[in-house]
């Protein structure tokens, strides 16, 4: 089963390190991680999606708590999140078919942020499934490049990862 | 005043209360050994090899509970003290070892004698720190003996480049840590201290397994009061001997792969296990899924990711061990389980932990350790290397005290035994401190024997000679159809008595089963120099009993 993870570090250098050597020697493969400040200066916020059963990612909590510099692990499994990923999809884009591509991208609410000759650079936030599907949708015109952020999610409603 | 980065370091070690560091020199930690040069309060211990100033530093800690402190050089100097470090991580062993490092300009640059120490480290170590900056250095200082101290304990690596060490500031040393992601727990849960103490009542056929964790949390009076007030039978592990007197009727010694049998029958046939300070290392459990296949299992430990790592529990306990014993020492009463500690009794009886008494092949180790156990009235420090030794010592020398027994359990390390014991004789002057080395392991770190002689420290290293890489070869016997493949070292070693001359210690040979107990007569004569005595012992004898390595106690051979 996947899981998401909320683990708030103090913004030193290394604690990435620390975190994912800590996963990679333990045996559990991270799915996504993505990294920023948060509010606090002091403090980072990494999000990090992993496969496990329940057993493996409480004993995989209980390790990345004992890191001096995390300050919170939190699991998201169970509650109501916002989750989103960002894309940017590099797609082929001849005369014939540029329509159909912003109609696509219109549904999607993406954005078309780059233009040339032959291609489009697509924007799109959301899901991890929203994402997909998009891809696949493009992927008839000729996807030459995509990439994507990891996973970043927020419980919803007033309560924080405290 | 202002005072150099190198100068506040060890200003920094003497607020820690810090008496003997164990250091090699070299480039970039020459400004912290000219600080070290008239320093007054701290005792610098001159090494042969890093790896022997880490080892002794954890020998230190074993030997007192206080933090070792080892001090080596950038590069080469810091790479050298990597199997030392993750032994004592292996162990839980408080320490703090200062590397030096290049000049925080020239990192990165794969400039001379540079490695990137806090990368090979990060697996090895509780917490490390680089520290760039001479104003955090006190603090970082403060931090690492208190995360290495606190807690479940562990050793703690300060990286510090030498210009650091150079420049100056104004000294003063922080009274306080603050570190939000720190805090170690220390409390037992009242309601889960309550519900082990339902289930002890109900048990009927209940076994204590004591860990390091009793040790490091000084709990073994504790553990004795619990044992003795219920008249629970107590199994150690290797970290956790000593933590209950092992000639009490109630003790069952050592469980595990070399555990006694009876340790292993009964905890096969429990239907309750405390485990306190233990974590159900493979060496102890055998195969997990038959491992007390009818017991509830109340752990307590003090770090929450042990607490069902490897085995379900039933009533986990976070917190510091001596808390949680007390607590339930107000809850316990004596157990009705007399007919289990019969049981027990006739296991005992009928597979007591023995050896044949026919020396024609040689002299037997084990009487070796059973001569030095009634020479030292029981009471010597035991360090050892890995091996037959190690586990012959840990079944023959019955230890009546915690800190007693030093070896590398948790990382097997050879070489371990005599700088462990240089750390070890340093910090406890007045007790005798045994080495029992194998003939293999001795050569690993030898070159301390230098250490040994130049501290005019009288250890005494009790080397059991099958000219065998034993242990390995008992596995080739058992498991390999006696092919012994580059096991057999006697050919080539060497004549140990000379190298003790060479070192200025003085050298016995002992091979005649008479011979054992004055040469170790005159071992213990020596008060201010090393002494090797060189056992020529039974070749081929073997460690018995064993339950071989992932096997169930249903396969374990008693002889
Ligand atoms: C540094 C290191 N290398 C290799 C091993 C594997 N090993 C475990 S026991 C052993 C043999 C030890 O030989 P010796 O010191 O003579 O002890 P004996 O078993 O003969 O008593 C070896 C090679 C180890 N534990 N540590
Ligand atoms: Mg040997």
């Amino acid at each position: 089963m996947r899981h998401t993870l909320s683990v708030l570090v103090s913004n030193h250098p290394g604690v990435l390190t620390r975190v994912s050597g800590l996963f990679a020697r333990r045996g559990f493969n991270i799915e996504s991680l993505s990294v920023n400040s948060t509010e606090n200066p002091d403090i980072s916020r990494m999000t990090i999606v992993v496969d496990g059963d329940v057993a493996a990612l409480e004993q995989i909590r209980k390790q990345i708590y004992k890191l001096v510099e995390v300050i919170k692990v939190y699991d998201h499994t169970e509650e109501s999140v916002v989750e989103r990923e960002l894309a940017l999809i590099k797609v082929s884009a001849e005369t014939r078919s540029r329509n159909e591509i912003m109609q696509i991208t219109d549904i999607f609410r993406g954005k078309i942020v780059d233009v040339s000759d032959k291609t489009f650079v697509v924007e799109i936030t959301g899901s991890e499934g929203k994402i997909n599907a998009i891809e696949q949708l493009f992927r008839p015109f000729g996807i030459k490049e995509i990439v994507r952020t990891g996973k970043i999610v927020l419980a919803r409603g007033s309560k924080s990862t405290e | 005043m202002k005072i150099n980065g190198a100068r506040i370091l060890i200003e920094s070690l003497r607020r820690e209360g810090v008496e003997v560091v164990f250091g090699y020199p070299g480039g970039v930690v020459l400004p912290i050994y000219d600080a070290l040069y008239d320093v007054e309060g701290i005792r610098h211990i001159l090494v042969r090899h890093e790896q022997g100033a880490v080892h002794a530093a954890d020998g230190y800690a074993r030997a007192t509970g206080r933090v070792g402190v080892c001090l080596a050089t950038s590069g080469p100097g810091a790479c050298n003290l990597v199997s030392g470090i993750a032994t004592a991580h292996m162990d839980s062993i408080p320490l703090v070892a200062i590397t030096g490092q290049v000049k925080t300009t020239a990192l990165g640059k794969d400039s001379f004698q540079e490695a990137d120490v806090t990368g090979i480290m990060m697996p090895i170590v509780k917490h490390n720190f680089l520290v760039k900056d001479v104003c955090d250095l006190a603090r970082t200082v403060k931090e690492a003996f208190h995360i290495a101290s606190t807690g479940r304990p562990g050793p703690v690596v300060i990286d510090l480049p030498t210009d650091v060490c150079s420049a100056t500031m104004e000294f003063s040393y922080p009274e306080k840590v603050n570190m939000p992601g720190y805090k170690p727990y220390y409390e037992g849960h009242p309601m889960q201290v309550k519900n082990a103490a339902r289930l002890i009542k109900k048990a009927k056929q209940p076994i204590i397994l004591a860990g390091g964790g009793v040790v490091t949390a000084g709990a073994s009076a504790e553990l004795t009061k619990l044992a003795r007030l219920t008249g629970i039978p107590v199994a150690t592990s290797l970290m956790g001997k000593g933590v209950f007197p092992e000639d009490d009727p109630l003790s069952l010694g050592m469980l595990g792969m070399h555990g006694t049998a009876y340790s292993n029958y009964a905890v096969h046939e429990a239907d309750l296990l405390i485990v306190i300070g233990a974590r159900f290392d493979d060496r102890v459990t055998g195969k997990l899924d038959t491992f007390a296949p009818h017991a509830a299992v109340i752990h307590i430990d003090i770090d929450p990711a042990e607490i069902g790592k490897s085995v379900a529990v039933d009533v986990p306990i976070v917190g510091d061990a001596r808390n949680i014993l007390q607590m339930l020492l107000k809850e316990a009463k004596p157990a009705e389980i007399t007919a289990w500690r019969e049981r027990i009794d006739d296991w005992r009886e009928q597979y007591p932990l023995n050896y044949s008494c026919d020396d024609t092949d040689g002299i037997k180790p084990q009487a070796v350790i059973e001569t030095i156990h009634r020479l030292t009235g029981g009471k010597a420090i035991i360090t050892t290397e890995v091996g037959q030794n190690q586990m012959w010592a840990a079944q023959f020398y019955k230890a009546s005290r915690p800190r007693q027994f030093i070896s590398s359990g948790g990382l097997g390390t050879m070489g371990y035994g005599l700088p462990a014991a240089i750390g070890a004789q340093i910090a406890c002057p007045n007790d005798i401190v045994f080495d029992i080395a194998g003939d293999g392991s001795i050569q690993m770190n030898i070159q301390e024997m230098a250490t040994a002689v130049s501290n005019k420290l009288p250890i005494k290293i009790a080397i059991l000679n099958n000219g065998y890489l034993g242990m390995v070869r008992q596995w080739q016997q058992l498991f390999y159809d006696r092919r012994y493949s580059h096991t057999d070292i006697g050919y080539t070693n060497p004549d140990f008595i000379k190298l003790a001359e060479a070192y200025g210690a003085v050298g016995i040979r002992v091979q005649a089963p008479e011979e054992v107990e004055p040469a170790l007569q005159r071992a213990l004569e020596c008060t201010d120099v090393p002494c090797i005595i060189d056992f020529i012992i039974a070749r081929e004898e073997n460690v018995m009993p064993m339950i071989p390595a992932g096997g169930s106690i249903d396969k374990m051979m008693i002889d």
